[in-house]
């Protein structure tokens, strides 16, 4: 009995020294790889992305049915659409505000309303469209943007808080938009309305995808050729500096909201067109919350200042991938929010700074601990001057 | 009676090879430093020696690399700032961490407010700070919030609060670099009472004066690395500073003859000022003429109005009364950016508060005024960018990994050379310079006001504020004399000494107004 009791103990003993030379022969790669910003996030993609391969073996297989790519990866891609076009410009509106726009789905709404009222004119079933199809994304567009603009005027010019300026839309828009249906849902046939949200007839690949990327490559544009990206920082890190350095900290807020009416404009469009009619009750419903975990997980500071869009993307395809993955492993739809809600936990916490900090000390104190042979692999202290 | 004279000798608390790296630069290496009980020790070293980087890792809010920390001979390990507060070490460290939008007393108590039946008891908390208040002396209310206390306020209370509880040992990291000689008669008053009472002091400062005037030994850093430990009465001025330099230097006061007689003559002002004042009343309708190629000077104690005074000349509150004339032309400056547009630029006094962009890279912390005067769709590009960056940190010897570091893991003095580099990148033609050299290190002191003068020898007009008068008599060519919010006086070139501001300060003559 003894006898085992001392060999489990020696075994542990092995362990720990093995996992020991393991530590500090990884200790710089490790640090150098978690070191980067996107770490936490690419690290929690890759995850989810194994847990897929090792559940359903043709993950990676794409193929072409119906003139269309599908497999696992666009269809992922496909129904990440709406929520990466909303969480970019929730990434812009945290940066500068340090808060949230709630108001982001209900916005969504409103826009597609405007845009099905146009088309369908008083019928709420139709194949024609009343009026040219352009004009009606256009309005759709213009109410994203007045909608933003409201919250932006609330936030910058009235310094009412996001949180509770945001509100308002959220509570009143779904409201607003079922004031302009009447009430109902509204049925558009025609099927050049799908255009947007399906496919484009020759186009292989599912237009959501497009236009998400498409917008992707545009606020990416928009921040890195201009100095929006640069402003939304400054004003987010400290209002009463960037003022003093010439900054238009109320223009430069107001802005960001803007940016991120006109988003959910588009998303709400290109939702309503996926499922080809306007349910406003139903589009876009919980999407703030999930466009906030992309910023977070994307590695962003939701206490504003320094943004990745970068960061954003890949948060916004990991919680649609969890969200696929879960009901893949047939997680009921009223079950999916807890599962969700654990994973993201997890994932948040371990990527916050003082847990970070816990790890390294803990990885601090089991390589000091090396018995003094072994001492020569390990440098702890000491500095090696890099410049 | 011997026992307790051992106790006073040897050091109570000693550092012993201690080693910090962070990314890129080495912060410390094998330092050594120690604290016996009732001396104050002064920690010297420039810009970026280490110095805060020591104290962080001794009260626990970095963790060393290697070393060891004793506490009467035995070893003690220091995991956090609580940590530190408990073995009786307290700490006001460089960058004051006070919440602006609570109370003073709130401040003071924060995390170990007084209760009853778990309750906050307001009332006692109030009455408590009342009489810690008064018993340290400082003149704030306990109910006020603490943003609408001035700087030098904020600091008194800051140490307020870290003597508050009982401390063994305190550590103050620059406590001084924005008050006047009075606070920090003040301040000296209350260390040497510590003193007394046994309590260890570690005084980091800028200040060489304030080392020869209160502390006992000096330790100093240069680089990370230890140079050396005296006593204060063995070691001179100019050995210290060549000690702290690495180098030989010749005398610091040589620079009053640098100083270039300018006669303003009958140009048009730069700037002119009619009746300016801020709408909020926190000073006095005023009139001002600054000229090209002159160095204004603003006196006064602390709370008299210079930086309302020149805040307003900027557009930085809102609600500017008055009339202002840009080189002639009647202006209405109602925002900064406005005024940087003109041509000016404003350094402010609270350098966290109003000045740097923590996160932001030293290249973003640059070149943003300049960006914000161009706009936003000319945009600065990286490169070029990258180019002033190196310039400035070159020209004002920032000492930083690189252009990509976050400002905020610079040191102090080094932030503030940021600041100012950012100004100078505008190429503006009226400088506000408020407290320009706060926390900035004896020998690159002296390299700014050479600075200040060259500025203006190029034909720059410069508003100079500066709580060390020295400083001001030695580069201003005319002093503008403020008392309760109000200007008082101005003084000329041939008029400018210590007595007679001081004088004109404390309401004596001087030609009023
Ligand atoms: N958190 C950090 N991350 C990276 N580098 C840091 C950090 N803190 C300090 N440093 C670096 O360590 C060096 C020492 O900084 P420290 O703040 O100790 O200087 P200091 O002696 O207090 O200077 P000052 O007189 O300007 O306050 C500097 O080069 C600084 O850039
Ligand atoms: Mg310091």
């Amino acid at each position: 009995m003894n006898k085992v009791v001392v060999q489990i103990k020696r075994f542990f003993s092995r362990l720990i020294v093995i996992f020991q030379r393991l530590f500090s022969i990884l200790e710089t790669p490790l640090r150098k790889i978690f070191g980067h910003k996107l770490a936490i996030p690419l690290l929690v993609l890759t995850a989810v992305i194994v847990q897929n391969i090792i559940s359903t073996p043709n993950f990676f297989d794409i193929s072409i049915k119906n003139g269309l790519l599908s497999g696992y990866i666009p269809s992922i891609m496909d129904e990440a659409g709406e929520l990466l076009i909303i969480t970019l410009g929730m990434t812009l509106v945290i940066a500068v505000s340090g808060g949230v726009d709630l108001s982001v789905g209900p916005i969504m709404a409103i826009a597609a309303s405007f845009c099905g009222l146009l088309l369908n004119g008083s019928e709420y079933r139709t194949d024609v469209f009343q009026n040219p199809y352009i004009l009606a994304l256009f309005i759709g567009l213009l109410a994203g943007v007045l909608c933003g603009a409201f919250n932006g005027i609330m936030v910058s010019y009235l310094k009412i808080q996001p949180m509770i300026a945001t509100l308002i839309l959220f509570t009143a828009g779904r409201s607003i938009a079922k004031l302009i249906t009447h009430g109902q849902t509204i049925y558009i046939m025609n099927p050049v309305y799908k255009y947007l949200g399906v496919q484009i007839p020759g186009v292989p690949i599912r237009t959501t995808i497009l236009i998400s990327l498409l917008f992707v490559i545009l606020v990416t544009l928009l921040v890195k050729l201009t100095s929006l990206g640069l402003y939304v920082q400054s004003v987010g890190i400290n209002g009463s500096a960037a003022r003093l350095v010439g900054l238009n900290s109320n223009a430069v807020k107001f802005m960001a909201f803007v940016i991120c009416g006109l988003l959910a404009g588009v998303a709400g469009l290109v939702g309503s067109s996926g499922v080809g009619s306007v349910n406003s009750g139903e589009l876009g419903m919980s999407i703030e919350m999930d466009a906030i975990l992309a910023v977070a997980l994307g590695g962003n500071s939701l206490s504003g200042g320094k943004f990745s869009i970068a960061g954003s993307v890949i948060g916004a395809y990991t919680i649609q991938a969890i969200t696929t993955t879960l009901y893949a492993m047939n997680v009921r739809p009223d079950q999916l929010n807890v599962f969700k809600a654990l994973i993201i936990v997890v994932i948040i916490v371990a990527s916050s700074e003082i847990f970070k900090e816990r790890i390294k000390r803990l990885i601090r104190r089991i390589l000091s601990s090396i018995p003094k042979s072994s001492k020569k692999t390990t440098v702890v202290g000491g500095c090696s001057d890099e410049n | 009676m011997n026992k307790q004279t051992d106790d006073i000798q040897n050091p109570a608390l000693t550092m012993n090879g201690i080693g910090k790296s962070f990314p890129g630069v080495c912060a410390l290496r094998n330092v050594n430093f120690n604290l016996r009980r009732g001396e104050i020790h002064a920690l010297m070293g420039e810009n970026g020696a280490g110095k805060s980087t020591l104290v962080k890792v001794l009260t626990g809010v970095y963790s060393m690399d290697c070393g060891s920390v004793r506490l009467d001979g035995k070893s003690i390990m220091i995991k956090s700032p609580q940590d530190a507060q408990k073995q009786g070490i307290s700490t006001v460290y460089q960058e004051v961490n006070l919440c602006p939008n609570l109370t003073v007393a709130e401040n003071l108590f924060l995390g170990r407010e007084p209760r009853s039946m778990g309750l906050i008891a307001w009332r006692k908390m109030n009455i408590q700070a009342t009489e810690l208040l008064r018993e340290l002396n400082i003149s704030a209310s306990p109910t006020a919030q603490l943003d609408s206390c001035s700087i030098a306020i904020q600091q008194m209370i800051a140490i307020a609060r870290a003597v508050n509880t009982k401390c063994k040992f305190l550590i103050l990291d620059e406590p001084t670099s924005s008050l006047d000689a009075d606070e920090v008669r003040r301040i000296f008053a209350l260390m040497r009472h510590l003193k007394e009472s046994g309590v260890g002091i570690i005084f980091i400062t800028h200040f060489l004066e304030q080392v020869y005037e209160i502390c006992d030994r000096i330790t100093v850093l240069r680089n990370g690395e230890l140079v050396g430990e005296y006593e204060v009465r063995n070691l001179s001025r100019l050995e210290l500073v060549s000690k702290m330099m690495g180098k030989e230097i010749e005398n610091l006061s040589v620079l009053s003859s640098e100083k270039e007689k300018v006669k303003p003559a009958d140009e048009t002002p730069i700037i002119e000022a009619v009746g300016l004042s801020s709408g909020n009343a926190k000073v006095a309708p005023f009139d001002l003429k600054m000229y090209k190629g002159e160095v204004v000077g603003f006196a006064g104690l602390l709370g008299s109005g210079r930086s309302e005074l020149v805040r307003s000349i900027y557009g930085a509150d809102k609600s500017v009364i008055g009339k202002l004339y840009v080189r002639g032309k009647a202006s209405r400056i109602k925002k900064p950016l406005s005024a940087i547009k003109k041509g000016m630029a404003y350094l402010p006094e609270d350098r966290k508060a109003e000045g740097i962009l923590s996160e932001l890279s030293v290249r973003e912390n640059i070149v943003i005024a300049l960006q914000a005067k161009r706009g936003m769709l000319r945009r600065i590009s990286r490169k070029e960018a990258e180019k002033y960056a190196d310039e400035y940190i070159k020209l004002l010897s920032i000492k930083t990994a690189g252009t990509e570091t976050p400002v905020k893991s610079l040191s102090g003095g080094n932030q503030q050379k940021v600041i100012l580099a950012r100004w100078l990148l505008t190429n503006p033609e009226f400088m506000i310079l408020d407290e320009p050299t706060r926390g900035i290190d004896v020998g690159t002191k002296t390299e700014i006001q050479r600075l200040i003068l060259k500025l203006a020898s190029e034909g720059k007009s410069i508003a100079f504020i500066s709580s060390e008068m020295d400083e001001m008599i030695r580069t201003c060519s005319r002093m503008v004399v403020m008392r309760d919010r109000r200007k008082v006086g101005e003084l000329s070139e041939e008029n400018i000494d210590q007595s007679m501001i001081i004088r004109t300060i404390a309401g004596g003559d001087g030609n009023n107004e």
